[in-house]
């Protein structure tokens, strides 16, 4: 795959050595010259000094032949514009953005990016995890189609314990698919399975229903 | 009218005391109040110190109810992704970007942001008048 990278800070030095391992063809552009000079002495010539918002750049870049654009950089409007510009300018089929401000990450899905990742919400998210009364942990998000797999523990002293799966309100299109059990191997619940404490619980839910699915599977 | 500025630089200083000596209810974002002694000293209206690409900022400066919005900072992908979010989020029935970069003109215009960009429009201006004849009066005064 040929891929551009937008920004050769450390997300997009890092990237480009792990898709380099991985054989693909890439190249990333940086505004900085003494930061191109340092990713062409440890990487090989794949960086070019240049602006990714340019679209004169992005042609000379191949940007009309990449199959993936990922832009990195710190500022939010210029990885928004650089994406913008691969996708309705040079009609590359996949867009991935850095958001810096996680308010932004709205108005880039609207704006047509195919995955706009917030480190902040990422940092964020992986904290509060880490807080131990937190209900809900975000494993996976599926961008395309609005899902997020997430992982619910049960409270020692939960109303839900001893109840079966078809008991719960259960808020629609939600899905619970692995319940982990103490050293028991994972299985798949079924609409009888009973619920204990401290079952640790990975579900199929969306944005908009998991603070019900929440709900629903710790009690009130 | 209500219109919210973002970026009090020369122009938008004086876009803002234009537009406020007409009666319009004008609000001008800039991250540095030090732009705002650019804004004539009757200016009614409200100088708020702000990121216009922030949400929140934008909200402050009562985006939710303007009737335009005008981004002139000395960014183009700044006043793009600002005009997005005012047109995207918060549906603002006009809004105007300044783009100096033509080709970023060019393509965020087909994106349906009414762009103006600078650099065009000055030069096109500038050999214009070059070109033109000289009004007669002139010549003979040579």
């Amino acid at each position: 795959m040929y891929i551009i990278i937008i920004g050769g800070g450390q997300v997009g030095y890092f990237l480009a050595k792990a898709l380099l391992d991985e054989g693909h063809e890439l190249l990333v552009l940086e505004k900085d010259a003494a930061r191109t000079a340092f990713i062409c002495n440890e990487l090989g010539s794949v960086c070019v000094r240049g602006d990714g918002c340019e679209m004169a750049t992005l042609e000379e870049a191949g940007a009309g032949r990449a199959d993936m654009f990922v832009a990195v950089t710190g500022e939010d409007e210029d990885n928004l514009v650089s994406c913008q510009a691969a996708k309705h300018k040079f009609n590359v089929r996949r867009t991935v953005a850095r958001v810096n401000n996680p308010n932004n990450e709205t108005i880039f899905r609207k704006m047509g990016i195919d995955v706009a990742i917030s480190s902040t919400s990422i940092i964020l998210e992986n904290i509060e995890e880490e807080v131990p009364t937190h209900p809900i942990t975000h494993l996976l998000d599926i961008q395309e189609q609005g899902l997020e797999i997430v992982e619910v523990k049960i409270p020692p002293h939960s109303t839900t314990i001893g109840k079966t799966v078809k008991e719960l309100p259960l808020p629609t299109g939600n899905t619970l698919s692995l319940v982990i059990r103490g050293q028991q191997k994972p299985f798949v619940p079924d609409e009888d399975t009973v619920l204990e404490a401290e079952d640790q619980i990975v579900a199929i839910t969306t944005p908009e229903s998991e603070e019900a699915l929440g709900t629903a599977l710790r009690g009130s | 009218m209500k219109v919210v500025i973002m970026g009090c630089g020369r122009v938008g200083g004086r876009l803002a005391g234009l537009l406020d000596i007409e009666g319009h209810k004008v609000a001008i974002l800039d991250l540095d109040d030090y732009s705002f002694r650019r804004l004539p000293p009757e200016f009614g209206g409200t100088a708020l110190v702000g990121n216009g690409t922030d949400e929140d900022a934008l909200k402050k400066a009562g985006i939710e109810k303007a009737d335009a919005f005008i981004a002139l900072t000395q960014g183009d992908n700044r006043n793009i992704m600002a005009c997005q979010i005012a047109k995207h989020i918060f549906n603002v029935p006009r809004v105007l970007c300044r783009t100096y970069d033509p080709l970023r003109r060019e393509l965020f215009g087909s994106l349906g942001i009414e762009t103006f960009s600078p650099t065009t429009i000055f030069a096109q201006m500038i050999k214009e008048q070059l070109l033109k004849e000289k009004p007669e009066a002139e010549k003979k005064a040579k």
